[in-house]
């Protein structure tokens, strides 16, 4: 079956077999690695990508469902070299351990910031209990949601995957100074 | 795992997914939103021979009133279904239960209708369907039909849907003014229902003037508590007169013994967990 999605703001037209999964569309058909696989149950979230502005578990969707929709992953977040600001507090904040569950973490961040641009910790807790870290390493992954949240302020906006451009300014005046 | 070769269709209406049903013949499946049956697919415990993909179909997605009733359209998200005003208005128990359905990215794909048709005795959705008496609309080659939730639900992921029939909307009376409350109790990484209790009251000064209580996994179908519903009409909304008719709770109940709960537990927790509901919901 013909399929044409836009992923990462590249639109790609190809020939799939529907029982293709999204994640596998993206990462053996795009190449798109940074998307990746943990559970194979739909209980980890490390596949989370958005489809249309929204969060899903790219292991839970048919590519052919994904058919005339725009998806963004982990690898489409950056601009001009600029990391989003949820990926700087990963970074920031030492989010993560063995890095496995961070790309769907960061993606779903994202997603929960867009809903709710300052979350307290209970907000965040409950916004990202679809993705599981197996190193346990949530207060810093908490942390860094929420510090991320304070440095997109004011709102997020509902595609927050845009960046806000005072931000891209910011981060850009930031590097100049450096 | 990947899944067992199938094919595919995406109709756009509702009579062309009713013709792709019936041409398709008994081992066809209705796709949804996929968030149990892509699962099911993929460690291969089903091997449907053809999907019909809803997602397509304009139609079945909104929520509108009728007269005195909400009709939901079964392809609306757990999304929408929680931020939907005329539900948080008219069926606000129906929002609580969605809003603990999974987690958020499952929220936005899977749908209120595929989640009843589907009949998960773990599932959410039945129970507060079940206790708001919801009716379940559904089309066939041979025309429309209605079923109530009490005869719907049938056995274990088995309902009152016969083959080549879809479940296009549901709809629930209006219970404006109710208050209402899901409690459930469930395994941190999973949102499945251990045991859940579904609960809806209208108060007058303290009085329960009206109540709905539905269980969620404490049979192979949701059970509404007819017991506990009794026993609070009339009564103060006082934590011992909710205590008292929560001990009825597991009446007409036959709750299985898994690895999570076995059947006294589950039968401990219907209890209590009605008496929280309640008391939730009473304010």
């Amino acid at each position: 079956m013909r399929i044409t999605v836009t992923v990462d703001g590249t639109t790609y037209t190809d020939e799939v077999e529907p029982r293709l999964l999204l994640v596998q569309y993206l990462r053996e058909r795009l190449g798109k690695v940074g998307t990746v696989v943990g559970c194979d149950t739909s209980n980890c979230g490390a596949c989370t990508v958005h489809l249309d502005g929204h969060s899903v578990k790219s292991c839970s969707v048919l590519a052919v469902q994904a058919d005339g929709c725009e998806v963004t992953t982990i690898e489409g977040l950056a601009r001009d070299g600029q990391l989003h600001p949820v990926q700087r507090a990963f970074h920031d904040n030492h989010a993560l351990q063995c890095g496995f569950c961070t790309p769907g973490m960061i993606m779903q961040s994202i997603d929960l910031l867009a809903e709710n641009s300052d979350p307290d910790e209970q907000a965040v807790r409950e916004g990202i209990e679809g993705n599981l870290c197996r190193c346990t390493g949530y207060q810093n992954i908490v942390r860094a949601v929420r510090d991320a949240a304070h440095e997109m302020r004011p709102g997020a906006g509902p595609e927050a995957e845009r960046m806000n451009e005072d931000v891209i300014r910011g981060a850009q005046a930031g590097v100049h100074r450096s | 795992m990947i899944p067992a070769e199938f094919d595919y269709v995406a109709p756009t209406t509702v009579d062309d997914a009713v013709r792709a049903l019936a041409d398709a013949g008994e081992d066809a499946k209705v796709l949804a939103g996929g968030q149990s049956l892509i699962p099911v697919l993929r460690m291969r415990l089903a091997a449907p021979t053809k999907l019909i993909d809803l997602g397509k179909v304009a139609e079945l997605r909104g929520v509108r009133e009728e007269g005195n009733a909400l009709v939901i359209g079964a392809m609306t998200s757990h999304y929408d279904v929680v931020r939907d005003p005329l539900i948080a208005e008219h069926a606000q128990l129906i929002a609580m239960a969605t809003s603990t359905v999974a987690d958020p990215q499952v929220r936005h794909r899977g749908t209120f209708g595929g989640s009843l048709a589907h009949a998960d005795p773990a599932g959410d959705l039945l129970a507060p369907a079940l206790a708001l008496d919801a009716e379940m609309v559904v089309h066939g080659m041979d025309g429309r039909r209605v079923i109530p939730a009490s005869e719907f639900f049938v056995d274990y992921f088995t309902t009152a849907l016969r083959q080549g029939e879809l479940l296009t909307d549901v709809r629930v009376p209006k219970y404006t003014g109710w208050h209402a409350h899901y409690e459930k109790f469930n395994r941190v990484a999973q949102a499945w229902s251990i045991v859940g209790v579904a609960a809806a009251v209208q108060v007058e000064g303290h009085t329960i003037q009206q109540a709905r209580v539905g269980l969620t996994n404490m049979s192979s179908v949701p059970v509404r508590a007819t017991g506990v519903e009794r026993a609070l009409i009339g009564q103060e909304a006082t934590p011992e007169a909710i205590k008292a008719a929560a001990e009825h709770a597991v009446e007409g109940t036959m709750p299985v013994a898994d690895g999570n709960a076995d059947a006294a537990y589950r039968e401990h927790l219907a209890k209590v967990l009605t008496s929280r509901a309640v008391t939730a919901a009473c304010g």
